[in-house]
């Protein structure tokens, strides 16, 4: 069941220009989010902006004794909530409202685990990445970004001993390019036999591209879908995504409480 | 404090109703809030069978508000009745059923199903929805549709009935006397404002549907002004919303001559927002020395002010 309180800003790290990492208050909703779970959360307090945001829970905070002390969030700065998150202060309280959503499913040995993330994509893979680390489950981070500048807690993964397969747009870090064309060239050399997960989160150019090659080399996909959210509950219908129908025809599931996890092969992908 | 409000031949145990495509339908919520603690929550649209809507991106943002056009996207009044209702009923919730149609005949064979449905407790008739081809709004921007979908609808049921009128009228009060002449129970308004937002940068429309309707604290004191001119021109009884987002805005449409009203876009920003609602409009009581809400109702106070403090 979510929670909603009224969360203090702890810390904000700016990443880059555009990028920032704010840790919030939110010990319970912390203590409950499964990986690919999301908070919903207003910056600032007024009529404008309206909305709350969905982001997905970045990092779980805790102190000495494992408890769960806060959350993190990863956001890009798009947007007039954006902005305000990127201004965002220590000791402002932030509405969030979580967990929701369904998470991913992690895989167990041995079975391998792929993890696709492109640009902002990257957030909901640091706790996955520790969920499959506690597995034993061998991992990888396909990771690609605009610039070096912009690829972000490359340490933090390999402190899990998670690979790196890194692309650029710009070739300033990794391989020029798309992330999605190591991700084939893995799969491509990769024995039919050895099981492997995909997990996908980035823009829908991105996660379609991965759905077709998972679907190309016969691999399951859970891919993590943005869209626009109004409320993050089911109420108003807005951030749907259209899914395969047993009729042959599709149907809109909505991606707050069906999602943001879904199965890459049933979606209606329209690029 | 008496906070119960009649809607027709409906006693509702305090004015606050969720509003129709901002809550779902009710389940949703039922986790998170005690659904029998509001008045009532009014179902999504409901047609005779599935809809599926409108492709994504279905709503944007806007100053204070924001625009949707979801497309009535919905699961059809008989699975409504057969996997909806009995959770709701468990829950103890009020329900209003929003109800839709394409043709008048649609209108009446939903109507149907539904009052024979053990648990609903009034209906709402979607005549304002500005979202889809057919249907809806077709009526409801006509005093003839309006007259003639309540006249049939009327004919087929018992229920509380509710049309939801639409703001994109010249005269809104008119058509709520049109509802009344046909045998309303009550009106309920404002559905949500036609509008636009497009991206200047690449010139394409923000939502899938080109235009949407406008909903939030933007559109609230035109939404006021129309419930106060409803409350000139009709007997029944009227359930405002647009745009409220605290006991203040709720008390606004009742004192322009709401019985009750309905919350929609503010519920998506704050899920928990009912108790606060109710909380705040116990103690505007209490200040005021109000023992019934009801005794709040269409108490604009239109007198001419003494002039003398503004003289010379």
């Amino acid at each position: 069941m979510p929670i909603d309180v009224a969360a203090h800003v702890i810390a904000n790290r700016r990443l880059s220009s555009d990028y920032n990492v704010v840790a919030l208050e939110a010990p319970a909703i912390a203590a409950a989010a499964a990986p690919g779970q999301f908070v919903m959360v207003k910056a600032g307090a007024g009529l404008d902006p309206l909305l709350r945001r969905p982001f997905s829970v970045f990092e779980i905070m805790r102190d000495a004794h494992g408890a769960a002390t806060a959350l993190t969030i990863l956001s890009k700065r798009i947007g007039p909530s954006t902005a305000l998150i990127y201004d965002a202060r220590p000791g402002q309280r932030f509405d969030c409202l979580g967990p929701l959503g369904r998470p991913f499913t992690p895989v167990d040995p041995p079975a391998d685990a792929w993890m696709v993330a492109g640009g902002v994509g990257l957030a909901p893979f640091a706790t996955l990445a520790q969920a499959l680390h506690t597995r034993g489950v061998t991992s990888t981070l396909f990771y690609g970004a605009r610039c070096a500048a912009e690829l972000f807690y490359l340490d933090f993964f390999r402190a899990l001993r998670v690979d790196l397969a890194l692309t650029t747009e710009d070739g300033s870090a990794g391989e020029r390019g798309r992330v999605v064309a190591p991700l084939e060239r893995a799969l491509a050399s990769r024995a039919a036999s050895s099981a492997v997960m995909l997990y996908a989160c980035g823009p829908e150019g991105m996660l379609a591209a991965t759905a077709r090659i998972a679907m190309k080399y016969s691999r399951p996909c859970q891919v993590s879908v943005e869209r626009i959210m109004g409320c993050g509950l089911g109420g108003c219908y807005s951030c749907v995504v259209p899914m395969r129908a047993a009729d042959g025809g599709f149907h809109h599931v909505r991606s707050c409480i069906a999602g943001p996890v879904l199965a890459a092969d049933r979606i209606v992908w329209d690029t | 404090m008496d906070l119960s409000v009649r809607i027709g031949s409906l006693i509702l145990k305090n004015p606050l109703i969720a509003a129709s495509g901002c809550f779902g339908y009710g389940v949703e919520y039922a986790d998170l809030i005690d659904l029998a603690s509001l008045g009532g929550i009014v179902s999504k649209g409901l047609f005779l069978k599935e809809r599926e809507g409108h492709p994504a991106p279905r709503i944007v943002e806007t100053p204070a508000g924001m625009l949707n056009a979801i497309g009535l996207q919905g699961i059809g009044a008989r699975r409504f009745v057969d996997e909806k209702l009995p959770e709701l009923r468990a829950r103890g919730a009020t329900v209003i059923v929003n109800v839709c149609g394409t043709t008048l005949d649609e209108y009446v064979e939903v109507s149907r199903v539904l009052s024979e449905a053990e648990g609903v407790a009034a209906l709402e008739l979607n005549i304002s929805c500005p979202n889809i081809k057919e249907g809806g709004i077709q009526f409801g921007c006509s005093l003839n549709g309006t007259f003639d979908v309540v006249s049939a609808v009327r004919k087929v049921t018992t229920l509380p009935l509710i049309p939801k009128l639409t703001p994109n009228v010249t005269d809104v009060a008119s058509f709520a006397r049109a509802a009344e002449e046909a045998g309303a129970d009550a009106v309920s308004l404002v559905n949500t404002f036609l509008a636009m937002v497009l991206d200047v940068e690449t010139r394409r429309p923000r939502i899938s549907n080109v235009v949407g309707g406008l909903s939030g604290p933007a559109i609230r004191p035109i939404a006021v002004r129309m419930v106060y001119e409803c409350r000139q021109t009709v007997k029944i009884p009227i359930i405002g919303m647009g745009g409220i987002a605290d006991a203040r805005d709720a008390i606004e449409f009742m004192i322009a001559g709401a019985d009750a009203v309905q919350v929609g876009t503010a519920n998506f920003v704050d899920p928990l927002i009912w108790s606060k609602l109710l909380d705040g409009i116990g103690d505007y009581m209490r200040r005021h020395s109000l023992a019934r809400i009801a005794d709040l109702v269409g108490t604009v106070d239109t007198r001419e002010k003494d002039k003398e403090w503004i003289s010379s």
